[in-house]
């Protein structure tokens, strides 16, 4: 067995967190596959490098870069977990698995419910996408309420690299078919290093700051906006607590009904176009919940109901914001 | 594969006449099978989509006598005969086909979603072309594991135009995967014919398109389908890649039971009805010296086997409702059926 790169004592970024998790994953067991387009290393080791290396250190029938065929990638994997792989599948763009949605939706979500548990389809499903990039409409979508509608599928985003790492092996470890969603901004984006063997269990929120005003309640790439906010707002005596999801489905609905207990105000924030978001579950779910207790309605902030524009102040003015997200704090606590 | 004596003074083809046996047992099973599924429906005491069979069981009885019970398969709606065939026990499937706990997934797929690891039914799927993408990776399993199974993957004429048709047949040629494609031509997309809905004039070029070996057989005769598909399944397990089969046959019940296949021609349907390949494969041992008391024995076993287990299905319970929660997940989801928390 290949001995896996020590754990870097030095800050890491989003690309090493990946790579180290699968390194990881793959030092552990044979079963883990790797399957995507250019993800070998003779390919560049993807589009993003995130699986730069691994072919190298464990082979290309391992690491198998793929054709330009999200429905073939998607399959294979599947079939190959059905009898006890562990594939995981890079899907370069979120918005390449409306290709597969098929093989998503209809299979790897259902095949264990359809077969009474007699199969499973232990997958994770490696996809990067988001706005500012100037990747335009097809690159770029946050999609993440799509696969949380569908019974059957987990949908993970971290906010840190940390974090990242320690989904990505849980993901991998995980018997159900997981959907790990990774910002294209945020590979450059450094953090403090995992220690080794860290895993972030499943379905499990954060509280990445304690506050008492205001909770609010995030994941991916809403976290370090809602924590910027919340060192400039401590200043005026406001305290926001501030929750990261790090699993969006199945939610941890026990932590964040906890929070808003507490705080009795929440603010519910994410990239994804407001309008049908997971937003909405999360505010119905809290009113359900803590209606008669809260001191104002739960207040959703997200990007603006259309396509992701390609000219910078249009992308500008389409993608969620800190201001935004200032505003709807405020006017909770108005209330 | 079966061992005994090759009928008529030796067979060019390999077949015994245990094998023979075997592959007239299989499909006396699927249309004994198809009749009584007929009957139950007419009278009520079946509610589901039924998807005959009724026409192709040479092709399945055939073509699953060259695999093993450890080999994979996939196939589609229509899929009776490819299940019963591969050996999916009677009970089970029937159980499922009533929706009752005691079906082969506790009553939670029904007839579209068949799936039986312990007999390699791995995946039935109600998504036309769905299924090839998915025997790809079954098939990439075994070449990973060096553990000499094959997948066979069924599927219908109106799947090659679908896009999942295409990515998979150009994935498992490029990665030599251990997988045999079987195309059975039935004539008909739903109810709209071939002539009408592929460009191609016949789907054996579309293996040509994707450098792989393709070959165009009878799949009603069972001689031919079994020659073509053990050759397919040698190929797959000397690692020598996949094979696109095409085997010509004719569904004689339409697409949907109920369906009056208003959309075929008399003249054909009559020629294919006429040509019934079940009975004349049955007339073709007799010729061959088969006893008519061995078959007779066989359709009698096959008869009480099916009695058997149609009644095991209405007796059997139907699944409690907190199994909605169960399977959805690894772990039962708790709290409301809605949230998934």
């Amino acid at each position: 067995m290949n001995a896996v790169a020590k754990t870097p004592s030095k800050k890491i970024n989003f690309t090493q967190a990946v790579n180290l998790a699968m390194d990881e994953a793959m030092a552990a067991n044979p079963r883990v596959i790797l399957l995507g387009e250019d993800i070998a290393d003779g390919q560049g080791g993807g589009v993003f490098t995130a699986t730069k290396g691994l072919s190298a250190k464990y082979g290309t029938a391992r690491v198998r870069s793929t054709p330009i065929a999200e429905q073939a990638i998607v399959g294979a994997a599947i079939g190959a977990a059905l009898v006890g792989y562990r594939p995981v599948a890079e899907i370069m763009l979120m918005n390449f698995m409306t290709v597969a949605m098929d093989q998503i939706v209809n299979h790897a979500a259902k095949l264990r419910f359809m077969s009474g548990g007699q199969t499973s389809v232990p997958i994770t499903i490696r996809t990067a996408t988001g706005a500012g990039a100037g990747f335009g409409g097809q690159h770029s979508d946050m999609l993440e309420a799509w696969f949380a509608h569908v019974p059957g599928l987990k949908v993970v985003m971290a906010s840190n690299p940390a974090d990242a790492k320690g989904l990505l092996l849980s993901c991998i470890e995980d018997d159900d078919p997981c959907i790990f969603i990774e910002h294209t901004l945020a590979y450059g984006v450094t953090g403090a290093p995992p220690p080794p063997g860290y895993r972030v269990p499943l379905g499990c929120a954060s509280i990445v700051r304690e506050g008492t005003d205001v909770t609010v309640i995030g994941y991916g790439p809403s976290i370090a906006p809602a924590l910027a906010l919340a060192d400039e707002m401590q200043r005026e005596g406001i305290s926001l607590e501030v929750v990261d999801l790090r699993t969006i489905a199945p939610f941890d609905q026990a932590t964040v009904v906890a929070s808003v207990a507490k705080t009795r105000r929440a603010v519910v924030v994410h990239e994804a176009v407001r309008a049908f978001g997971v937003g909405a579950e999360i505010s119905s779910c809290i009113h359900e919940a803590l209606f008669s207790e809260l001191r104002a309605p739960v207040a959703r902030v997200g990007s603006a109901y259309c396509p992701v524009p390609f000219s910078p102040p249009l992308e500008k003015a389409y993608l969620f914001n800190r201001a935004g997200l200032e505003a709807a704090i405020r006017k909770t606590l108005t209330r | 594969m079966s061992a005994g004596n090759a009928i008529g003074g030796g067979n060019a083809l390999g077949v015994t006449e245990d094998t023979l046996l075997d592959i007239y047992r299989r499909a006396t099973l699927i249309r004994v099978a198809d009749e009584r599924f007929q009957k139950m429906i007419s009278s009520g005491q079946l509610q589901i989509l039924y998807y005959s069979p009724r026409g192709q069981e040479i092709l399945s009885a055939a073509l699953m006598t060259t695999i093993e019970k450890s080999d994979y398969l996939v196939t589609t709606y229509r899929g009776i005969h490819d299940q019963l065939a591969k050996g999916i026990p009677a009970r089970l499937l029937w159980a499922e086909f009533a929706g009752k706990v005691t079906g082969t997934c506790k009553g939670k797929g029904g007839p579209m979603h068949i799936t039986h690891p312990d007999s390699g039914v791995m995946v039935t799927t109600g998504i036309v072309g769905a299924g090839l993408p998915i025997a790809n990776g079954l098939a990439l399993a075994s070449q990973l594991a060096g553990d000499g199974k094959v997948t066979v993957v069924c599927f219908g004429d109106g799947s090659t135009n679908i896009g999942a048709f295409h990515e998979a047949l150009n994935l498992a040629q490029i990665w030599m995967l251990p997988v045999i494609f079987v195309c059975q031509n039935n004539l008909y997309g739903e109810h709209t014919p071939q002539a009408m809905s592929t460009g191609a004039k016949e789907l054996i070029d579309r293996a040509l398109g994707y450098g792989m070996k393709g070959v165009q057989v009878d799949g009603n005769d069972a001689f031919a389908m079994f020659a073509v598909a053990a050759e397919a399944v040698e190929r797959a397990r000397a690692g020598q890649g996949p094979t696109f089969i095409e085997a010509k046959t004719f569904r004689f019940l339409g697409h949907l039971l109920g369906d009056d296949s208003h959309y075929i021609p008399e003249p054909e349907m009559a020629a294919a009805k006429a040509a019934d390949p079940l009975p004349a494969f049955r007339r073709k041992l007799i010729d061959r010296g088969v006893s008519e008391s061995v078959l007779n024995a066989i359709d009698a076993q096959i008869a009480a086997e099916i009695d058997d287990a149609a009644q095991y299905a209405l007796d059997s319970p139907y699944p409690d409702a907190s199994e909605v929660r169960v399977d959805v997940l690894k772990a039962p989801i708790t709290g409301t059926a809605e949230i998934s928390v």
